[in-house]
């Protein structure tokens, strides 16, 4: 470990993990084993807030998170030059656009971590980067001044109107589509607020592309814990696929948002098939 | 890379004539079919792979949250998520009959006819070494009873399975159950050729702040180091009733020292699941530990270990109960 801070009510730590993040692509996340000895054992997930491979912090990695329980009460309290045992990275990362220009990045909490590092990828392939980043309050917007530097428009909202705009991401996200012109969206945050953000988009047929969060024991596979139900391509059947492995980056449109976050599960999907080439026009995901 | 233990001790176990490398395999659920983990470990250093239970259909498996920690454990409740035997044949089957390690096949079904249709395709796979039954199964011709806590059902569907198999068959026994010698019994009587003891215990966990149930099937399996005690004393209680028929012994194996603990109950071999999921070596890290352990206790081999546990002897009977 390079180095812990506080940014906000967060708690950021940099690792120096050169093989990491050599590979890390945005969206992707690592898995941090917590140390022997204590009642707790399985490894925390966290997404990949930075990954420099070049420069004076060539090497290293940043992740952030918030204390929500005994593992997070631990990795805040880890100090400079303590060694973690870290896996990593995982998962399937965001997609960039081919064609499309105007990027609209859509973050909750923390959740605005993983945008940054893609805001930065997205900038050099030449995309037009906006964001709009959302939080309960102003200690929970995360790092706003360097949001403002990443994206060309930048809007924050707090549930308690103490920074930026007062409301939800999702109450000013028609506004931002439309002064962006967005034609790819992004977002990661808590799941409610995915769900509101992917829907928005498939009902306007704007690809959409969701980091998800879900309760995960392993993070290599083999566990099954983290599933997301995913519709087919027809709308017609759906499965359960892991955060881990097939995600956790999906196709907001593919979520089946109804039976993953709703409370009434049912056995078979009650949706209509998507509109004839709608899938044509989402980015696709699940290709190499 | 070396294939054998970098201590020299002998870890090789014969289950009844199944030869093991070394009595730490990796237990089902918690390993895929092995093929997940190739990339990560050494595959030609684990001992055994129980994989994933297969049933007929596909299955899609029960709604999130699957999973909650708790105190040195954690709840699950998957159900069964698979892809069912035809794609598990497509897409394992080739895998399994090259794998690196001895693969045994875990079998679940709803019905004893499942289990059948399942068994029968399954020995059609090359170098399988034997079939797990997941007998922790609701039973849907029986007012879904679990068939593993009825020692009638479990005899019923162990006894199927095992005529219809060439393959040697480990009844996978729980420890939710009045009296497990009981269970054993019936399943050694109808046939296995062994028994896995135990699987999870059936828990529960609620979230005191928005007094919300944490797994989405409200019940879950419990794992992991809290319940390693039980399964010390189902393993002790059964092998000491059968001291012939290899029992592999399962639950909250994370060290040397718990799968010694294992072995020195009554178990042959052992498997290791939680443990995988926060440590993808730990099957290969028990292994070696227990090289280590062998050589320094100047055993044989890990074989040595089996049923040596020591008590006193005015226990006629060991107690059943708390206090």
């Amino acid at each position: 470990m390079l180095s812990t801070r506080r940014t906000g009510a967060y708690h950021s730590v940099t690792l120096v993990a050169p093989d990491i993040a050599e590979q890390a692509k945005p969206g992707q996340f690592v898995e941090v084993a917590v140390p022997d000895g204590r009642s707790i054992m399985l490894r925390r997930p966290f997404s990949i807030h930075q990954a420099s491979r070049r420069g004076g912090w060539a090497g290293t990695l940043e992740i952030v998170f918030d204390v929500v329980g005994p593992g997070t009460q631990w990795l805040a309290g880890v100090t400079t030059h303590e060694t973690l045992d870290v896996i990593g990275p995982i998962g399937r990362a965001f997609q960039f656009p081919r064609d499309l220009r105007s990027c609209l990045l859509v973050g909750g909490g923390y959740g605005a971590a993983p945008l940054h590092f893609l805001a930065e990828e997205l900038r050099v392939r030449d995309k037009q980067v906006s964001m709009i980043v959302g939080a309960r309050d102003h200690e929970r917007v995360f790092k706003p001044v360097e949001g403002k530097r990443l994206a060309s428009t930048f809007v924050i909202t707090t549930e308690d109107g103490s920074m930026g705009e007062q409301g939800r991401v999702t109450d000013f996200l028609p506004a931002m589509v439309a002064r962006t012109s967005a034609e790819v969206v992004y977002a990661c945050g808590p799941n409610a607020m995915l769900r509101a953000v992917a829907e928005y988009c498939g009902e306007r047929r704007i690809p959409c592309q969701v980091a998800v969060e879900e309760q995960m024991a392993c993070g290599l596979g083999v566990c099954w814990t983290c599933v997301v139900p995913l519709l087919a391509a027809d709308a017609q059947s759906w499965w359960n696929v892991r955060a881990c492995t097939e995600g956790p980056v999906f196709n907001g449109a593919r979520v089946w948002w109804d039976h993953w976050l709703g409370q009434q599960p049912v056995d078979e999907p009650a949706q209509e098939p998507l509109p004839d080439g709608h899938e044509a026009q989402v980015v696709e995901i699940h290709s190499p | 890379m070396s294939v054998t233990p970098e201590v020299g001790a002998d870890l090789s176990v014969d289950l009844n004539g199944i030869r093991l490398r070394t009595p730490v395999l990796a237990a089902s659920g918690c390993f895929g079919s092995g093929k997940e983990m190739s990339e990560l470990i050494d595959l030609r250093r684990v001992g055994g792979i129980v994989t994933k239970s297969v049933t007929l259909a596909p299955t899609k498996g029960l709604p999130t949250p699957r999973m909650a920690e708790t105190p040195s454990g954690m709840l699950n409740a998957i159900g069964l998520q698979n892809p069912g035997i035809d794609e598990f044949l497509e897409k394992d089957g080739p895998w399994i009959a090259e794998a690196p390690a001895p693969v045994f096949v875990s079998i679940a079904g709803r019905s004893v006819d499942e289990y059948l249709r399942v068994v029968t395709r399954i020995s059609t796979i090359p170098n399988v070494v034997a079939v797990e039954a997941n007998i922790s199964c609701p039973n849907v011709e029986r007012r879904n009873q679990v068939f593993a806590c009825h020692p009638d059902q479990a005899g019923e569907v162990i006894g199927a399975v095992s005529r219809l198999t060439s393959l040697p068959v480990f009844a996978k026994l729980t420890a939710d159950t009045t009296n497990i010698v009981e269970v054993a019994d019936a399943c050694i009587r109808a046939g296995a050729h062994g028994l896995s003891l135990i699987n999870t215990l059936l828990g529960m966990a609620i979230d005191s702040e928005t007094f919300e149930a944490k797994l989405g099937a409200v019940t879950g399996g419990l794992s992991g180091p809290a319940i390693r005690p039980v399964a010390v004393r189902c393993i002790f209680q059964v092998a000491r009733a059968f001291p012939e028929v290899p029992i592999l012994g399962v639950g909250g194996v994370v060290t040397a020292a718990d799968a010694v603990e294992l072995m020195l109950a009554g178990a042959w071999a052992v498997q290791v699941g939680t443990a995988n999921f926060f440590d993808p070596e730990a099957t290969i890290r028990v292994a070696d530990g227990m090289a280590a352990f062998v050589a320094r206790k100047g055993l044989a081999g890990a074989a040595d270990l089996r049923g040596k546990v020591t008590f006193h002897d005015h226990l006629a009977e060991p107690a059943y109960r708390s206090g």
